[in-house]
């Protein structure tokens, strides 16, 4: 009603402004632009194939997305996801809570510190991947290894994103924060978690990153003992009975996950927080 | 000097502790940091009293230790000797009785709105209620114009509008003693003077307890009610002056110029003084 009046006040141009179906006002919404990209990349793709012609090394667009909804419905796959994602997320908690545990400790005493920079300078180079082999000498294989080199994969690099994020903390906002007679964990709750959150936002996203990755890479190789079988397995398993388009589908499956986290979970965090306080463009 | 016109709790402590302790004191304060190349002595042995209601000015040259002195004052740095007391106590290290404005704008928790900002000493402080404490909030930020603002987040304040929160936040708490450091350095010609013009209409109406930093003379002799000068490096007391007759409408007399120049004078070439 009121944004009726408001169009018919200001007139003609601004109405065509607010409108919510003009095509200037949906362009400037991200997730139009975005969703605009990747149907520009289908079609591509699916040229691409059609011209190569080839659908045991190369299937259509059209293919895959049937392969995804046959796959999703009998196959299994979502189940495969979901088993995938599980066992992350618990690998991702352990990572993060530790990481945590370990940057207090660095904030408080320049030793731990020293300790924390040493341990992320050695192991941060170290692909999570190539722990696997120990990983699965020493806990046998299954979730317990799995969880290893999760765990590794995300605890360097998101401590050492947290731990520059609380160090940049600006010196006249930790003083504001003592001057109230804040101390100890609610010092840290109330004034250094908040300002240092635009890097441990960051390091949460780099770390989800390299844990989907790491989880995927490690089920692949050793999904074929694995009982459970997560995405990497299904993928794995689809590549042994040659069925390509199904290939396609868990890896279209290991990207809209990861899209979705990026795009929807982590962008509505930031939207709410960093990019409100004016922290974050 | 107009030495005459001062009460006379500033010069007897002793039978001033008999009866109220002034609201905040300094007794002998000398401050060092301490470095990699050694130990810098930035204040020494430098005595202040402040009484209840009063406005000292510490005025000295970039470096002479000027927000040093306000820091310790704060409990943020503690003393290498000499001591400090708020109301006859001790100062043993930061708390809300002692609120501080900084020169800063990034003083304003940026997660926090405007409302909240002022809000949030008084919720963790002073354990006042939510609904209290957001209705102290708005007084607090009506008061030096900042209503418009309340659900604003810090980003998106000029630099004046800023200083006037962490000014209002400073007040909402009703601290024994405001601490500022230059909090208007870093504005414009023509809103400092704004926000000097209303600080004093304030500090008129609240009677609050001030020590307030500057390095320019005339912002000292117009905010203050007495003057505390201060040597370069490491900053020891020049001299003192009362300065409480000068108001808004003698900026400019005979009289504010004539004591401009001469503190003008002691700080910059001591020897024709002394
Ligand atoms: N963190 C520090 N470590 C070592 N020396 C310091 C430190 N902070 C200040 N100083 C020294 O102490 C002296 C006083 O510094 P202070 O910041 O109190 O000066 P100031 O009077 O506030 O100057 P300005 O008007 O420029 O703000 C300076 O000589 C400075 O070099
Ligand atoms: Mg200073």
């Amino acid at each position: 009603m009121s944004e009726l009046d408001l169009g018919a006040a200001t007139g003609l141009h601004r109405r065509t402004v607010r409108g919510s179906l003009s095509p200037a006002r949906l362009w400037r919404h991200t997730g139009v632009r975005r969703l605009v990209i990747l149907a520009g990349l289908a079609a591509i793709w699916q040229v691409a194939a059609l011209w190569q012609n080839n659908p045991l090394l190369f299937p259509t667009f059209t293919d895959t997305a049937l392969a995804f909804i046959e796959a999703a419905r009998s196959e299994g796959m979502l189940w495969s996801a979901l088993a995938s994602v599980f066992v992350l997320l618990k690998g991702y908690a352990i990572a993060i809570v530790l990481a945590l545990v370990l940057v207090s400790g660095a904030v408080a005493i320049p030793f731990v510190r020293d300790v924390l920079q040493t341990l992320t300078a050695m192991f941060n180079p170290l692909p999570a991947i190539a722990l696997l082999p120990l990983a699965m000498m020493w806990l046998g294989l299954g979730e317990k290894a799995l969880l290893l080199v999760l765990v590794h994969s995300v605890l360097w690099p998101f401590a050492l994103a947290a731990l520059s994020g609380f160090e940049q903390v600006p010196e006249t906002q930790r003083l504001v924060g003592r001057n109230y007679g804040l101390r100890g964990p609610s010092y840290v709750v109330r004034i250094l978690l908040p300002a240092a959150l635009p890097s441990i936002l960051s390091g949460l996203k780099i770390g989800w990153a390299f844990a989907w990755r790491t989880l995927i890479a490690a089920e692949l190789v050793f999904g074929v003992s694995s009982s459970q079988g997560g995405l990497g397995w299904f993928i794995y398993r689809s590549r042994n009975e040659l069925l390509t388009d199904r290939v396609f589908a868990g890896l279209a499956c290991v990207i809209l996950i990861g899209l979705v986290v990026e795009m929807v979970i982590f962008r509505f965090i930031e939207r709410r927080t960093v990019l409100r306080w004016g922290l974050q463009r | 000097m107009s030495v005459s016109a001062s009460p006379a709790p500033t010069f007897a402590p002793a039978a001033a502790a008999a009866t109220v302790p002034p609201a905040l004191e300094a007794r002998r304060l000398t401050l060092d940091y301490t470095t990699d190349a050694g130990t810098v002595r930035a204040v020494d042995s430098v005595d202040l009293t402040v009484a209840e209601g009063e406005r000292l000015v510490l005025l000295g040259p970039s470096g002479c230790g000027k927000s040093t002195i306000l820091k310790a004052l704060a409990g943020f740095i503690p003393a290498t000797s000499g001591s400090i007391l708020v109301r006859g106590k001790p100062v043993t290290g930061p708390g809300p009785d002692r609120l501080v404005v900084f020169q800063e704008f990034d003083q304003l928790l940026p997660w926090k709105t405007v409302r909240d900002n002022v809000a949030f000493p008084l919720r963790v402080a002073r354990k006042v209620s939510r609904a209290e404490a957001n209705a102290r909030a708005e007084a607090a930020l009506a008061r030096v114009g900042l209503t418009r603002a309340l659900d604003a987040f810090p980003h998106a304040l000029s630099g004046g509008m800023k200083q006037r929160a962490a000014i209002a936040r400073a007040l909402a708490a009703d601290p024994d003693v405001l601490l500022m450091d230059e909090p208007f350095a870093a504005l414009d010609a023509l809103t400092r003077r704004q926000l000097q013009e209303d600080l004093l209409a304030l500090a008129e109406e609240l009677k609050f307890t001030l020590v307030f930093v500057t390095h320019a003379i005339d912002e000292a002799v117009l905010i203050g009610t007495s003057l505390h000068l201060l040597s370069p490096h490491p900053g020891r007391t020049l001299a003192t002056r009362d300065t409480a007759h000068f108001g808004l409408a003698d900026v400019g007399s005979p009289a504010f110029e004539s004591l401009t120049r001469e503190v003008h004078g002691l700080l910059f070439d001591k020897a024709a003084h002394v």
